[in-house]
């Protein structure tokens, strides 16, 4: 799917570009988001450097492990194929909590060390497993309890009450959650590994 | 109330964690300074690795927004939007949000601008952007840093989801305040 997707945003963009006789917008927009592309990942390095040091202590210290046991019951559903005292499972804990606070420069790091481990544990190494998937989709659709940002652009629009949108995005943010859960359960049944349905 | 609970919580949350691993981890005997250079030697390689990934996504993005085509899209998809009900200036919004976190900043700041952020359209607009993260970005940046390239059903379960969000986010504002 992502192939199609991929494919037809370029090829409607440059296409629609070229028609309007704009073609000099394909090459300013490939150009500019390639830049900023590398800006954002180079970027990343302060705090992936930071989080991955930090959570290599709180795992030799076994905090790892004992925050993924605090929500066990919840997450042995969620991901049945991860073993239930694997360092993923607290990664993805404190991802998921970091991002319900907001937390956005600490959140990604975590996620990304979770999916370190769970790519541990993924036999084929260029195909998303099954807990990957859900992980991603819950992580998309991410429970939101603090929306400074969305906040902050209320403000700035001159709101007379900027945080009244907090409620609603909390239980929107948790329907979208519950229906990534439902809806990863439900396609990694028609998605199989390796399969043409992979695409 | 509840609001000014989880702002404290945000605010101590990473002084706490940064302060009680290390400390924890001493009481544990673990060589705190060893470790955590050990864990962070992987973050710069971790770093560089996503690079491909999200340069790919976001050039494909780029060229989209740019383009215009988004007028376009608009249009094939207004039989649908008008069917679930969501009105025509918040369109661009809903599809630009699984797309590009900037680009639909960008939109929600003018539909605040001309509705006013107390309307009901402005209201709906800042619950649908806040209400879940970029899915492209998010998929580009994860499955980047450890290399995966089939996707499988993320994008499809993904999708879905934000689909579910924009829906939801309109009933609860109707609900609310219309």
């Amino acid at each position: 799917m992502i192939n199609y997707i991929w494919l037809g945003l370029i090829v409607v963009g440059a296409i629609i570009s070229i028609v309007k006789g704009n073609a000099q917008f394909v090459t300013d927009a490939a150009i500019e988001s390639a830049n900023t592309a590398v800006t954002i990942s180079l970027g990343l390095i302060g705090m992936m450097t930071l989080w991955l040091g930090l959570m290599n202590i709180a795992e030799k210290a076994g905090i790892v492990n004992a925050v993924g046991r605090l929500l066990k019951p919840i997450m042995k559903r969620l991901f049945p194929e991860v073993p239930e005292n694997h360092p993923a499972m607290g990664s993805m804990v404190m991802n998921i909590a970091a991002n319900m606070l907001g937390l956005g420069n600490a959140a990604t790091p975590l996620g990304i060390k979770a999916m370190k481990e769970l790519q541990e544990l993924n036999p084929e190494k260029d195909t998303a497993s099954n807990p990957m998937c859900m992980f991603l989709a819950i992580n998309t659709s991410s429970i939101t309890l603090i929306a400074s940002t969305v906040v902050a652009y209320r403000v700035a629009a001159g709101s007379k009450n900027p945080a009244e949108i907090i409620g609603p995005v909390i239980i929107a943010s948790i329907f979208g959650t519950v229906i990534a859960v439902i809806a990863a359960k439900l396609l990694e049944k028609f998605s199989k590994r390796g399969g043409r349905k992979c695409s | 109330m509840f609001v000014n609970v989880i702002q404290t919580i945000s605010t101590y949350a990473i002084p706490v964690v940064i302060l009680l691993i290390p400390l924890y981890a001493v009481f544990k005997k673990i060589k705190v300074y060893e470790v955590f250079c050990e864990g962070a030697v992987e973050g710069f390689h971790t770093a560089v690795k996503i690079i491909p990934y999200l340069l790919a996504m976001l050039v494909a993005i780029g060229i989209f927004r740019k383009s215009g085509a988004m007028d376009v899209l608009v249009s094939i998809l207004s039989p649908v939007t008008n069917f679930i009900g969501l009105p025509g200036e918040l369109v661009p919004l809903a599809v630009m949000k699984s797309l590009s976190g900037g680009g639909s900043n960008g939109l929600l700041t003018d539909i605040l601008k001309t509705s006013g952020p107390d309307s009901l359209i402005g209201r709906i607009a800042s619950t649908m952007t806040a209400s879940s993260e970029t899915t492209f970005y998010v998929i580009a940046i994860y499955f980047g840093a450890v290399g995966i390239r089939k996707t499988r059903h993320a994008v499809s379960a993904g999708l879905i989801a934000d689909l579910a969000g924009v829906l939801a986010a309109i009933w609860i504002c109707r609900l609310m305040f219309g």
